[in-house]
């Protein structure tokens, strides 16, 4: 591919007390593509997107965001062109939705008029209605509560989301229906998303890539179509078979 | 209003211009002992001194003898009453100094005049009940080592001192066992309501006429003499020479007769100090004295103040030291758990003992109490910044950290935000705590509401006891219901709305 990647991990290995969470991932995220991270509870998963924002230090391997080194020195300024949304939020329950999205605007110096017509601008991307601004994050809907936070990961206009089981605590309804408007975002923003689930539907609906992960290691990287119909392991197929809906195939052709 | 106005002003003034020392020092202080003789003993020499024109403050009620004592040696007090058999054993402990000469001597290698006795011994004397003593053939100490059975309630300093219990227990081989320390004016009420059998007293005590009580003789004289003394800082001559000459003034003049009526004129019948010893200088000394009555508003005005003044300072102390302690535990777990470890340690030393430690290094009066409060008010607020800053969910901490916040952004934008609530309890825990605490001060001299209480309980006036008690309660309360708006002040209504 021509282009040079948005993030790169080589090498990347991270082990807690006991357990080996990342060994020795290699992983190239490419500009524009929904890259999704899918596997079994503790395959390292969410452990990859917290090394990226700097909440976790590996301890080898070496990962890189548009060309420069995410060191503890550098992701603090890196931060602010990566958008980082966790399952049920994270938001700050002392702030009202509005409070929450333009925080780190306002601490940038943005003048009013600017956050105002930005955060106007994401409250119509992300369908939220006016009304839900004013409130707090416990006044809000599950469903609220995650526009609201994809509102803060976008407001500084980053390159990268990162986004980790975004609609893990929604019931399944209105999980759908974020999932299409989710999607529809992410094309019309032409966004680099890198996406956790542990939902091969989820995982199938969003990835352009979909990289499945167990203890740490990268078992396959592909399409869902190479990942359903190539297996290169019997983990993979194992994997496949057990997490595939009955349903998926219906709502496939359905689209 | 206009005049409660004006009378708290002037009690805030008071107060302020006393901590400060802005005001002109007075010339002369006079402390005197937490018990009825020695403030009718202070109150002499307050208005003896007064009389030749000098200014005079009179700090009352400080407490025992080492805390009078050390106030003197540090010129926070400039001369007290005292008791030769006190100086011998308590402040020169090698009880080598029997004689009110070589009494003399010795304090005055320590910078202190000792004045000719006063006329007469107070001595410590052992007593029980007239009709228990005569059922069970009691006249003697001796004789109390038959009757192992006997209760025993001791005012606090004699429990303690080398001429009190220990020696006394010593000296006769007494076998009893309950010994309870309590306050010299509550042993009294105990010894009445029958719960102990035998107390210490002064032979000049009111009360022993007053309950009809035995007085057991003292058969291997085991009691020093206990002359009544002025003792004054030896500076004091040259600085005000009338003062001195005018305390002379009350050298042999009060027989042990006079001192029991006074005593029981304050105990029995509650006339005041002061008015005691103007009565008695016009009458035996012909010394005319501008004594004034202080108005129960105004007394209640200046403790107000001197109440608040303590817990405002000692409070806002605490705040500012402990909110960054509270952080700096939270971020750091080991030097956290050394600081918690700290300051849940100052919290277990018993208040009073607190204070009298601070004398030492502060002298007496507001100083050591604030301090003393201050270190008590440490603990609750540190412990709730810690614990409001520990509880705060770590996606919540995660999600502030991914959005790029620096870490003193988002300690103040994010964390001490939510955790506001916990410390605003810390913060009404300690003022609540330090309200009633504050009240201990009067032991070392601050005012407060603590000084009615004090003197109430001396005088076994339940009225005077209120006057502290009821305003320290209510102070207590109204500091609550500040917390309460604060609480709608400073805690987002996002956290304290509940999810419907």
């Amino acid at each position: 591919m021509p282009c040079s990647p948005v993030i790169e991990l080589e090498q990347i290995s991270k082990a807690f007390e006991t357990t080996r969470a990342l060994e020795r991932v290699d992983l190239r995220v490419e500009p524009g593509q929904t890259t999704v991270l899918i596997g079994p509870s503790g395959c390292g998963k969410s452990t990859l997107l917290r090394v990226l924002v700097g909440l976790i230090e590996p301890d080898g391997g070496t990962a890189t965001f548009e060309g420069s080194a995410i060191t503890p020195r550098s992701v603090h300024a890196l931060r602010r062109r990566m958008g980082y949304v966790i399952q049920e939020g994270g938001l700050f329950p002392h702030l009202t939705a509005t409070e929450n999205v333009v925080l780190m605007a306002r601490e940038l110096g943005w003048p009013e008029p600017k956050w105002r017509s930005r955060l106007g601008a994401l409250a119509e991307l992300t369908r939220l209605p006016t009304d839900a601004l004013d409130r707090y994050p416990v006044e809000l809907s599950g469903g609220q509560r995650q526009r609201v936070s994809l509102m803060r990961a976008l407001m500084l206009d980053p390159d990268v989301l990162l986004m980790d089981e975004p609609l893990g605590a929604l019931d399944s309804m209105i999980r759908f229906e974020l999932q299409v408007e989710l999607r529809a975002i992410f094309r019309r923003l032409g966004k680099t998303v890198l996406l956790v689930t542990h939902d091969l539907d989820e995982a199938g609906f969003f990835g352009d890539v979909i990289v499945l992960l167990r203890k740490g290691r990268i078992e396959q990287r592909g399409t869902l179509e190479e990942l359903v119909h190539d297996p290169r392991n019997e983990f993979v197929r194992a994997f496949v078979n057990a997490q595939r809906s009955a349903l998926a195939p219906l709502r496939e052709k359905s689209r | 209003m206009n005049g409660i106005t004006r009378h708290s002003l002037r009690a805030l003034a008071l107060v302020l211009f006393a901590q400060t020392a802005l005001a002109q020092e007075p010339i002369v202080t006079v402390g005197s002992k937490k018990f009825t003789e020695s403030v009718i003993l202070g109150e002499l020499l307050t208005q003896l001194a007064a009389s030749t024109g000098a200014q005079v403050e009179h700090r009352s009620e400080l407490g025992g003898t080492r805390i009078l004592w050390s106030a003197l040696k540090r010129g926070e007090i400039d001369a007290y009453p005292e008791y030769t058999g006190t100086i011998s054993k308590e402040i020169l402990t090698t009880g080598e100094a029997a004689t009110i000469d070589e009494i003399r001597d010795a304090l005055k290698a320590r910078g202190m005049v000792v004045s000719e006795p006063l006329g007469f011994n107070n001595t410590y004397i052992l007593g029980m009940k007239k009709d228990l003593a005569d059922e069970r053939g009691i006249r003697t100490i001796s004789d109390l080592a038959r009757h192992p059975d006997l209760r025993f309630g001791f005012s606090s300093e004699f429990m303690d001192r080398e001429d009190g219990w220990p020696g006394l227990r010593r000296d006769y081989d007494l076998p009893q066992r309950d010994i309870r320390g309590m306050d010299h004016d509550l042993a009294y009420r105990g010894l009445a309501a029958g719960s102990i059998d035998v107390v210490d007293f002064y032979s000049t005590d009111a009360e022993i006429e007053y309950y009809g009580l035995r007085a057991l003789e003292d058969d291997r004289a085991h009691f020093p003499r206990y002359d009544s003394v002025i003792v004054y800082r030896d500076d004091l001559e040259g600085r005000a020479p009338e003062v001195v000459a005018a305390f002379s003034a009350l050298e042999h003049a009060i027989t042990a007769a006079d001192m029991t009526a006074m005593n029981a004129a304050a105990k029995i019948e509650s006339v005041s100090e002061a008015r005691i010893a103007s009565e008695f200088l016009e009458r035996h000394l012909g010394v005319q004295s501008n004594r004034r009555d202080v108005g129960a508003w105004e007394r209640f005005w200046v403790n107000t103040a001197e109440h608040l003044f303590l817990v405002a300072v000692s409070l806002a102390g605490a705040i500012l030291v402990s909110i960054p302690l509270g952080v700096i535990a939270a971020r750091f777990s080991r030097v956290g758990q050394a600081i918690l470890g700290t300051v849940g340690i100052i919290q277990t030393i018993p208040a009073l003992a607190l204070l009298v430690f601070m004398i030492p290094l502060l002298g007496i009066g507001a100083a050591p109490a604030i301090v003393a409060l201050f270190l008590y008010s440490l603990l609750p607020i540190v412990r709730n910044t810690y614990a409001g800053l520990h509880d705060i969910p770590r996606p919540i901490v995660e999600s502030a950290i991914a959005l790029g916040l620096s870490p003193s952004r988002r300690l103040r934008l994010v964390e001490l935000p939510l955790a506001a609530r916990s410390i605003l309890a810390g913060i009404k825990t300690s003022a609540v705590i330090n309200v009633g605490t504050a009240t201990l001060g009067a032991l070392i001299g601050t005012g407060g509401y603590g000084q009615p209480i004090l003197t109430g309980i001396r005088l076994d006036d339940l009225g005077l006891i209120m006057q502290g008690a009821v305003p320290a309660a209510g102070l207590a309360l109204l500091c609550q219901a500040a917390f309460e708006i604060a609480e709608r002040r400073f805690v987002s209504k996002g956290l304290r709305i509940k999810a419907s």
